[in-house]
């Protein structure tokens, strides 16, 4: 047995369905040997997609996602989408094709120190030199991205060891790394101090992160906030803990959320971070977030808790782990007064949206439709369980503030903020969860990022829903220079995009545009009625802000 | 303020780059690093010293810690531990130096180790602060060659551990 029929034997084993990648010389041994499995192959058109949808794959699934690409500009190419995974934790495992053993060092044709590269954003990375460790380092690889705090994994693998045969073939049970032991019990003293400060609070929040759908603790955060009545505000990556109408769910908190949202953070008196990071898109000013306030840090990676704020009472395990002991008796304590606070908040929130200028429905120009209004629509319409992938720029910004998410899930790049992402994970979230409805929602310059992805969603079949928001220029730069370099405008303008419905009639995919809200819930309703992959254009005017 | 970090990590290719890198990676500053092999020879220890301020150095130490190869951390400061650093120095000499040189030497204990007609190699172990006070005694001396270690650092011994 060859090593490489090895590695896709330890692949079936960890349950992978599918590997995304794009072959090369240095990875041929791999796909030979894949020809004779069950695992399914797809051919990405550039290697950052490979990762992205991968990722898309590993957020629906929970599994994680798994790319396979040559090495030298197949492995560089990789690099950007391992650096996104690492930035939202999300699990993969990157496998990279490498030069013949004896030469790696000597600068070879398409060699490149791929494990060097990717140091500080892998969680951990392997250089194959024994072709018998290969079980060991493939249960190890997938143990340490789905375990702790999640993050990929690469595995450079020279040619000459794919090829070399194995001696003998067995697959460990489980991975046992004497330097990895991620603690995912919640310490006992720790949770029954939280249970004492929200009992003793009058004010509580909690603020869900990216952390809470990594654990999939979703049902247990929610049963929390309900039978206790404490109000829920999210990060971006939270979005989704609660449907967004839910009665206890008060917007998205940091300088893109809603002001409302920020209001009950700044009020509240103890606050439970929960798989977030406190980070700078959240909170913009993470010292004063433990000013007259008992800040609760919940989150599996100790370095994470007290890195950005100094928490009154730190919590390190697993939410879920944590949630499940928080669940086991109702906090005696009675927050109605907190509550009527908060929803005064939410309404005058609600009330100064229809205030705006052009009210929130019509942006005054005839040519176009108003962004938000757009996509409140669109995820109004879109199926209760839809997953809805934003890209990144004003579109994310718009996504953010006006979705309305009920069972689905939110995806986007939130750490990294990789424009482009939309399309690929989108396709990843497809495949990794074929019955459910998944939405891409970019704008016009990240989509030209990946758009060589509509090739892969046709050659492999794979439905998936595409909103091009078009205002013809790199809006979130056009709006920092609106604001910062009071309109002068420099490199932002599109010129030269293709005419997306000649391209989308190029791939053999239906096109569809709305450039007017009269007939926009008509067009909304045209573009989801079917199950085919579908481009949207939707014109929207380049002066509109997010 | 400063803070001794000794590391203990799986002897493998490529661990020194690995946490030499999270230093540089996260800004953290290096004041020394040294590293050898335990009585396990799967198992190097490193000695780094750091400063910064307080959440710097629990960074530092949370950081390590979430290093794969990284199997145990402990810290300390200068006072709770025995801290040495080993120096290599090769100066120019001559007969109105010599003596000078040789005081020096003697009054700090350190040793003359080699000699040509022209060149001394001196060799001194002690703390840290001593090796500089002996490296700044030394002003007017042409100083050839320097090899310093970095610091090495071992906890006190006490009866409780």
């Amino acid at each position: 047995m060859t090593a490489t029929d090895a590695l896709i034997k330890c692949l079936e084993m960890e349950g992978v369905t599918h590997v995304f990648g794009y072959p090369g010389v240095a990875i041929c041994p791999f796909y030979d040997s894949i020809l004779n499995s069950s695992i399914k192959t797809i051919l990405v058109r550039q290697e950052q997609n490979a990762a992205h949808e991968a990722s898309g794959y590993a957020r629906v699934t929970g599994k994680a996602g798994v790319a396979v690409v040559t090495s030298g500009p197949g492995a560089t190419n990789l690099i950007t989408g391992i650096a996104t995974a690492f930035a939202d934790s999300i699990p993969l495992v990157c496998i990279t094709g490498q030069v013949n053993s004896e030469l790696m060092g000597s600068d070879v044709f398409q060699e490149a120190d791929i494990s060097g590269a990717c140091e500080s954003f892998v969680k951990y990375s392997y250089i194959v030199r024994d072709p018998n460790e290969i079980p060991r380092i493939i249960k190890e690889a997938f143990y340490i991205a789905t375990s702790g705090r999640k993050g990929p994994v690469l595995i450079d693998l020279p040619i000459d060891v794919q090829m070399a045969e194995i001696r003998k073939f067995s697959y460990p049970e489980e991975a046992n790394i004497r330097t990895y032991k991620p603690t995912v019990e919640g310490h006992a003293v720790q949770i029954r101090k939280v249970l004492r400060a929200l009992k003793n609070a009058r004010r509580p929040i909690i603020c869900a992160g990216g952390g809470v759908h990594l654990s999939g603790a979703k049902e247990e955060v929610r049963r929390f906030v309900e039978e206790n009545e404490i109000p829920l505000v999210c990060t971006m990556m939270g979005l989704g803990t609660l449907p967004t109408d839910h009665p206890l769910f008060y917007g998205m908190v940091g300088n893109n959320g809603q002001v409302y949202g920020n209001r009950a953070m700044n009020d509240a008196d103890v606050v439970l971070m929960v798989g977030a990071r406190v980070a700078d898109r959240s909170i913009t000013q993470p010292d004063l977030i433990t000013e007259n306030k008992v800040l609760v840090h919940i989150d599996v990676d100790p370095a994470e808790i007290g890195k950005n704020a100094g928490p009154t009472i730190p919590l390190v395990g697993d939410i879920k782990n944590i949630f499940e002991h928080f669940n086991q008796k109702v906090i005696e304590a009675d927050y109605t007064d907190w509550i009527d606070r908060l929803d005064g908040y939410k309404d005058d929130g609600m009330n100064a949206r229809t205030r705006t200028v052009y009210g929130d429905e019509d942006d005054g120009n005839p040519d176009t439709v108003a962004p938000s209004f757009f996509i409140r629509e669109l995820s109004r319409a879109m199926k209760k369980d839809a997953v809805y992938v934003a890209d990144v720029g004003q579109n994310q910004m718009w996504s953010c503030a006006n979705v309305r998410i009920r069972e689905g899930r939110f995806l986007t790049s939130g750490g990294m903020g990789t424009m482009g992402y939309a399309v690929p994970a989108a396709l990843g979230a497809k495949i990794g969860a074929p019955d459910k409805q998944v939405v891409a929602v970019c704008g016009d310059g990240g989509f030209q990022m990946t758009m060589m992805e509509l090739a892969t969603l046709k050659q492999y079949d794979v439905h998936v829903k595409i909103v091009v928001l078009h205002n013809g220029v790199l809006g979130l730069v056009r709006q920092y220079q609106h604001f910062t370099y009071k309109d002068r405008f420099s490199v932002i303008n599109l010129d030269g995009s293709p005419d997306l419905e000649k391209l989308s009639a190029a791939y053999g995919i239906p096109y569809l545009r709305i450039s007017d809200e009269a007939d926009m819930l008509d067009k909304i309703d045209a573009f989801l009625a079917t199950d085919e992959t579908m481009l949207l254009e939707v014109m929207v005017d380049p002066n509109s802000l997010a | 303020m400063k803070r001794i970090y000794s590391v203990l990590v799986e002897n493998r290719a490529g661990v020194l780059c690995k946490v030499a890198g999270l230093f540089w990676r996260r800004c953290f500053n290096i004041d020394s690093l040294a590293v050898g092999e335990t009585d396990d020879r799967k198992v190097s220890n490193m000695i780094i010293v750091s400063a910064g301020d307080k959440r710097t150095l629990e960074q530092i130490e949370k950081q390590l810690n979430k290093k794969l190869d990284v199997i145990k951390v402990k810290t300390f400061d200068e006072t709770e531990s025995i801290n040495r650093e080993l120096l290599l120095l090769k100066v120019k000499y001559n007969r109105t130096t010599r003596r000078d040189i040789m005081e020096n030497c003697d009054i700090m204990g350190a040793q003359i180790v080699d000699m040509s007609s022209t060149t001394m190699m001196i060799q001194m172990c002690d703390t840290p602060e001593r090796v500089q006070i002996f490296l700044n005694s030394l002003k007017g001396i042409s100083i050839v060659e320097i090899s310093r270690t970095g610091t090495l650092a071992m906890m006190k011994c006490s009866d409780n551990k």
